[in-house]
């Protein structure tokens, strides 16, 4: 019937917000339409959207993009330049480098370190909470004990001794991020998998003779996806400000590096009279992580109508 | 049936006695294999993680001997499990090793500067509670008005900006272009040797002793970094306080307020917030220990001579002994606070005790 009504309109939006999907492939879309068409509603989401996929195309075109070398300046007639200056927009820093050039580059090194993190924490946080809510019993205890001890740390002080220890550098800080922020991951993939624990569609799936291990990769993690990846984005902001203190202290990405808490650090000595080296990097901090936090809190009230406006 | 509804009552009280014993239980098995969790941790940064503490400290060019008498007196050639627990015992009596930078045993040093970042966050919570309650009330109240946005983007940007940014921008401001506040560091160097605290809460001993003079020095350093953490925890107890009242707004007793005649003031400040008050002081307790961590930058900025300086000081040395003694302190009161506001909310709210 739906299939008919799509056939005779095509363009119309019927068919994906039909009550009774023909086909798997039907009901997918339909639902991610009306996720989107919730997530769209908000004006702020969309803003915080439209900054990341600014940030990506920025990291991605960064060679194109950037009108001058970010890490060699000209140290004879462009040092300390005020914003504005012609061919340099946010002005020059120490070195004669020109501060847009290098804060394009930088935001290659937050994308890295952001999704460097979120792609070693985000799994092994879903598959100790999956494994640890689906088996229950003693593994359940063992794995949250040691989720409850991580959780109860201070993260970034702990982050900070793991980098002072293995040596400053980004990779170093992405490690010592991942390792303080899979805890919460853990606890709400536990949290999820709890409550569909004994559904009736696991139990079929264990009747049709499914071992634990394929329930739990094809059939529990799927469904904590979604609460996932709000958390992760909302962790993002909090991610790239560790980062950028770290980087603040000299531990994260070592110089030339255009890291944008470096570029704090090195703008600090100036901050009197020269105030746009340290202030330029900041403001794209600010920014950057609003575009996560807003993203964030879009996505999860798109995703999860009972909590929106909370 | 009376039997039967005796020996029910005497199964359900010896069940409630063993219930409560399991929670004893569970509360010393969490506070015990937190702390070892934690002294584990910090044990595998400091002698795993690195590839040789012992050329660590003599350096790679010592003679091999020196190195091999360095590995023996730092017990580096026991098994792990036995260092493991040389290195509780040493913790457990507060025997963090001697800081290089500063020849003192850690512990000294952190005794010496923790109280000045206690100081700190203290101040940066009253402030952040004093403004984020109101502030989040007001927005749960009017919700979606133009006052519940403003509420709302506060909070977001203090959640997304850079905080040792901030006080940079903060410092050049109020310090450098408009003069209200006093420069970086604690107390005025006029007063460093005049003043004598007694407990190392500068500001509580400046007033306890009526030297209103320096109190008022005192005031202008720490108003700055105070502030600025204060703004930290405002944007996290704004949002909760929100939630929270949002909650309580849409219970029922409101209504039964409402229709009793109370005024609309008294229902919000006395009703629903008494209610919201309960999660709330547990927000309140994990932003204190948050600010406590969030001062490891702020100090740096501010030359605050706490914990968090002396932290990132011993990091620029790389003296690790003072980085994992701090990094203990910090964690250990952290976790207590942790668990101490999880008591706290068992006690205030009679709801979780009867279960």
């Amino acid at each position: 019937m739906s299939v008919l009504q799509a056939n005779e309109k095509p363009y119309s939006r019927e068919w994906l917000l039909s009550e009774q999907p023909t086909s798997r492939h039907q009901a997918r879309l339909g639902r991610a339409y009306v996720i989107w068409r919730r997530f769209s509603a908000n004006r702020l989401a969309l803003a915080g959207l439209g900054i990341i996929l600014l940030l990506i195309l920025v990291a991605i075109f960064a060679d194109v993009l950037a009108p001058h070398n970010p890490v060699q300046g000209d140290l004879r007639n462009a040092r300390l330049l005020p914003p504005g200056t012609a061919g340099y927009l946010l002005g020059t820093d120490d070195q004669g480098r020109d501060i847009l050039s290098r804060l394009i580059h930088g935001s290659r090194l937050t994308l890295f370190v952001v999704v460097l993190v979120a792609i070693i924490a985000a799994p092994v946080g879903l598959i100790i909470g999956t494994v640890s809510g689906y088996a229950g019993g003693w593994v359940d205890a063992v794995l949250m004990r040691i989720t409850d001890i991580f959780l109860a740390f201070p993260k970034l002080v702990l982050a900070l001794a793991l980098v002072a220890a293995l040596g400053p550098g980004i990779e170093n800080a992405v490690l010592a991020i991942a390792v303080t922020s899979w805890p919460p991951y853990a606890r709400i993939a536990r949290a999820e998998t709890m409550t569909f624990r004994n559904s009736e569609f696991i139990s079929a799936v264990k009747l049709m003779g499914a071992s634990p291990f394929r329930i739990v990769l094809r059939h529990v993690m799927p469904l904590c996806l979604s609460s996932l990846i709000v958390r992760v984005t909302l962790d993002m902001a909090g991610i790239i400000l560790t980062a950028a203190g770290l980087g603040f202290l000299g531990l994260g990405a070592q110089p030339p590096l255009p890291e944008w808490g470096a570029m704090i650090a090195s703008g600090r000595r100036f901050i009197l009279d020269q105030w746009w080296v340290a202030a330029m990097p900041g403001a794209a901090i600010l920014i950057v992580s609003l575009g996560f936090n807003l993203l964030g809190d879009g996505l999860r009230d798109a995703l999860d109508p009972k909590e929106a406006g909370q | 049936m009376t039997l039967t509804d005796t020996t029910a009552v005497t199964r359900r009280s010896r069940r409630r006695a063993s219930s409560f014993g399991m929670a004893v239980v569970r509360f010393v098995v969490t506070v015990v294999t937190t702390f070892l969790g934690l002294l584990a941790v910090t044990f595998f940064i400091g002698r795993v993680v690195p590839i040789d503490p012992a050329l660590a400290i003599v350096g790679d060019r010592a003679p091999s001997h020196v190195v091999e008498r360095v590995r023996e007196e730092l017990g580096l050639n026991l098994p792990l499990y036995q260092q493991f627990w040389i290195y509780i015992k040493q913790a457990m009596t507060g025997d963090f090793g001697i800081s290089v930078l500063t020849t003192n045993p850690v512990m000294t040093d952190i005794a010496r500067v923790f109280p000045a970042t206690i100081e700190l966050a203290t101040i940066g919570t009253i402030i952040g509670a004093l403004i984020g309650v109101p502030l989040g009330v007001l927005a749960a109240v009017k919700r979606g008005s133009i006052a519940d946005q403003i509420v709302r983007v506060i909070g977001l940007i203090g959640y997304s900006v850079p905080i040792f940014w901030l006080g940079l921008l903060a410092l050049v401001l109020f310090y450098a272009k408009l003069g209200w506040v006093a420069y970086p560091g604690r107390i005025d160097i006029v007063y460093e040797y005049t003043f004598t605290p007694q407990t190392g809460f500068f500001l509580f001993d400046a007033i306890w002793q009526g030297q209103w003079d320096v109190a008022w020095d005192l005031f202008r350093h720490i108003i700055l970094p105070g502030g600025l953490l204060g703004y930290f925890s405002l944007a996290y107890i704004s949002r909760m306080t929100r939630s929270f009242m949002l909650n309580e707004l849409q219970q029922e007793y409101i209504v039964a307020a409402r229709a009793k005649g109370l005024s609309e003031a008294r229902i919000i400040w006395f009703h629903a917030l008494r209610n919201a008050a309960v999660p709330l002081v547990t927000v309140i307790a994990l932003s204190y220990a948050g600010l406590l961590e969030g001062s490891v930058l702020t100090e740096t900025i501010f030359s605050w001579p706490g914990l968090g300086l002396y932290i990132t000081n011993s990091l620029q040395n790389a003296d690790m002994n003072a980085v994992l003694g701090g990094t203990i302190v910090i964690g250990a009161v952290f976790v207590a606070i942790n668990i101490l506001s999880d008591l706290l909310y068992r006690t205030l709210d009679p709801r979780t005790r009867s279960r």
